[in-house]
């Protein structure tokens, strides 16, 4: 269904993403592991046609993706949910009109000016919001909810685009732990029981564990991991990671430590 | 709030959420509808009555519009070989105006910040003196900048001082205004950080407001000093010098001395575009070195 063939971008001189080739199958939960600067983030974005690719070809049931210009682009962009880090919502508009956002591509711009949706397309709206557990929010401007509220409104806004494939660029990065599972979750469930595809950046390894059908790992521009969570041991960890032998996977996870030991211990020392 | 429960049991509630929003879809609608009838409303009636006001009328003028404009530059076309010559020749006048505009810009700008910071709400010396230097700054846009120029070459004489002292005073209110309401989106809690440190008002703002809206303030103020070169090329024609008597002459003369209209035209034309890159430039290089 998804063909990523040679896909490079280069940002001056270097490479961000180094002739990447995969290929997904079906509705799979697909994360994309690696450190920051690894070029996660810029494959979403070639992904979305956010960003242009400097080479390769990206095929979605046989239809080159990476090379639709204006109209084309923008109803590719439509199919393809994009979720990000910082929500990028509308903060001064409510949360129901964000969710709404989701189907710009069939409107017009001066329907869109006059704010003229259909009774249908609100309905469906809070639906999805309902769905989401977060209806009783729907009047409310999008800057008044929390972080893990404002992520599922982009979730809701994605899902209104009834898209084949949903982006999701470090979802939880800026979440706390208990948001984070609420997110990620959401995600899960969206991928299971709508069978959409998920293809989801993630900087932690046990969410990447817990979550996905398949992990690539990426360092530097380049696939360096491709498999089942099963197959991410500690040393391919460290591959992708490019840490040396003291790498500690609670380093890359945001889950609340259960080794409390340094701090107890520092905190004795400054008591003392 | 982090609710795990994809909620299915609350009916009612869904029901109830459902119905006010789409209340409030059709309140919002209903406002807009009538907003957008009286304007439309408005503009048609007040059309009629400025079309009777009008000596002429809009639709009969509306041919000669281009009449004077296509006279100037054909005789300008004609005698195109002289204009570089002129343009040379206005050169030392368009100093003086631009030299006017830098000034009462400069000055204007620092009486702005100060008025500014004085008349912000969260951040005024005084909070309850702010409705009076808010009325102070009302007053100085208030005056036209010619009839302050006026008065003082009445009792200065002609020259350029009466034209920076009534610009000046004129962008002191204007800027103020723009400077009062970026320095209320400034972020308060460097200001805080300072305050618990035992900083003076002046040290707070200084360091903890200045360097906030220094970008947008420097726009502004840029701005301004391109509004500011076409109203103290416009104070010449009072007699404050500068190219705004050049072109109240040559215009006077009518018929014969267009090219030399055409000229400082285009003077005043390239200084425009060249403060607006030097202020592109300027900001860009403000900004991205906050970065650095």
């Amino acid at each position: 269904m998804l063909q990523v063939r040679n896909v490079t971008r280069v940002f001056g001189r270097q490479a961000a993403v180094d002739d990447i080739t995969f290929s997904v199958d079906g509705p799979a939960f697909v994360g994309i592991i690696g450190r920051s600067g690894a070029g996660k983030s810029t494959l979403l974005r070639l992904m979305n046609r956010l960003t242009d690719a400097s080479a390769g070809q990206i095929l979605v049931d046989g239809r080159d993706i990476l090379a639709l210009r204006g109209a084309a682009r923008r109803q590719w962009q439509s199919d393809c949910a994009m979720i990000f880090q910082q929500f990028n919502l509308v903060p001064r508009l409510d949360v129901v009109s964000n969710v709404l956002h989701g189907i710009l591509n069939r409107r017009s711009t001066l329907q869109t000016m006059f704010n003229l949706w259909s009774r249908a397309d609100i309905l469906r709206a809070i639906a999805i919001l309902d769905r989401l557990g977060i209806a009783e929010q729907a009047p409310k401007r999008a800057e008044a909810l929390s972080g893990g509220q404002q992520q599922r409104v982009a979730i809701a806004r994605a899902l209104m685009q009834d898209p084949r494939i949903i982006l999701a660029d470090e979802p939880i990065a800026s979440l706390d732990p208990m948001n984070a599972q609420v997110v990620m979750d959401t995600l899960k469930r969206i991928n299971v029981e709508d069978g959409r595809m998920v293809i989801a950046n993630l900087h932690t390894l046990d969410t990447a564990r817990r979550y996905c059908d398949r992990v690539i790992g990426m360092r530097d521009g380049r696939i360096v991991f491709d498999g089942t969570p099963g197959q991410l041991s500690t040393g391919a960890a460290r591959d992708i990671y490019g840490a040396d032998a003291d790498f500690n996977e609670a380093a890359t996870s945001t889950s609340i430590p259960s080794d409390t030991a340094p701090d107890d211990a520092y905190a004795a020392r400054m008591l003392a | 709030m982090a609710d795990t429960a994809f909620g299915h049991g609350r009916t009612d509630g869904i029901a109830q959420v459902r119905a006010a929003y789409l209340d409030m879809v059709r309140r919002r609608r209903m406002y807009g509808g009538i907003l957008l009838i009286l304007f439309a409303a408005l503009m048609t009636a007040s059309f009629g009555l400025a079309q009777s006001r009008n000596a002429g009328g809009l639709v009969d003028g509306l041919p000669m519009v281009l009449s004077f404009p296509s006279e100037v530059i054909s005789e300008a076309w004609e005698n195109r070989a002289e204009v570089p010559a002129l343009i040379a020749e206005h050169v030392p006048s368009l100093v003086e105006t631009v030299n006017i505009a830098a000034v009462s810009t400069l000055l204007g700008a620092l009486a702005a910040a100060a008025l500014a910071l004085l008349s912000t709400r969260g951040l005024a010396r005084w909070p309850a003196l702010t409705p009076l230097f808010r009325r102070l700054m009302d007053g100085m846009r208030a005056i036209p900048e010619i009839v302050i120029a006026l008065m003082l070459i009445y009792i200065l004489g002609g020259g350029p001082v009466p034209a920076v002292a009534a610009i000046a005073l004129h962008t002191a209110g204007a800027l103020g205004k723009l400077f009062s309401e970026v320095a209320e989106n400034a972020d308060l809690k460097p200001v805080e950080g300072l305050t618990s440190v035992g900083a003076t008002w002046g040290q707070r703002m200084w360091l903890g407001v200045v360097p906030q809206v220094a970008p947008n303030w420097l726009s502004y103020a840029l701005m301004r000093f391109e509004i500011n070169v076409r109203a103290s090329a416009i104070l010449g024609f009072v007699g404050s010098g500068g190219i705004g008597y050049n072109l109240k002459i040559a215009m006077q003369w009518g018929q014969g001395r267009y090219d030399e209209v055409v000229a400082i035209f285009l003077l005043l034309f390239v200084t425009i575009v060249v403060i607006d890159r030097l202020s592109d430039h300027a900001r860009t290089r403000l900004v991205k070195g906050s970065f650095a």
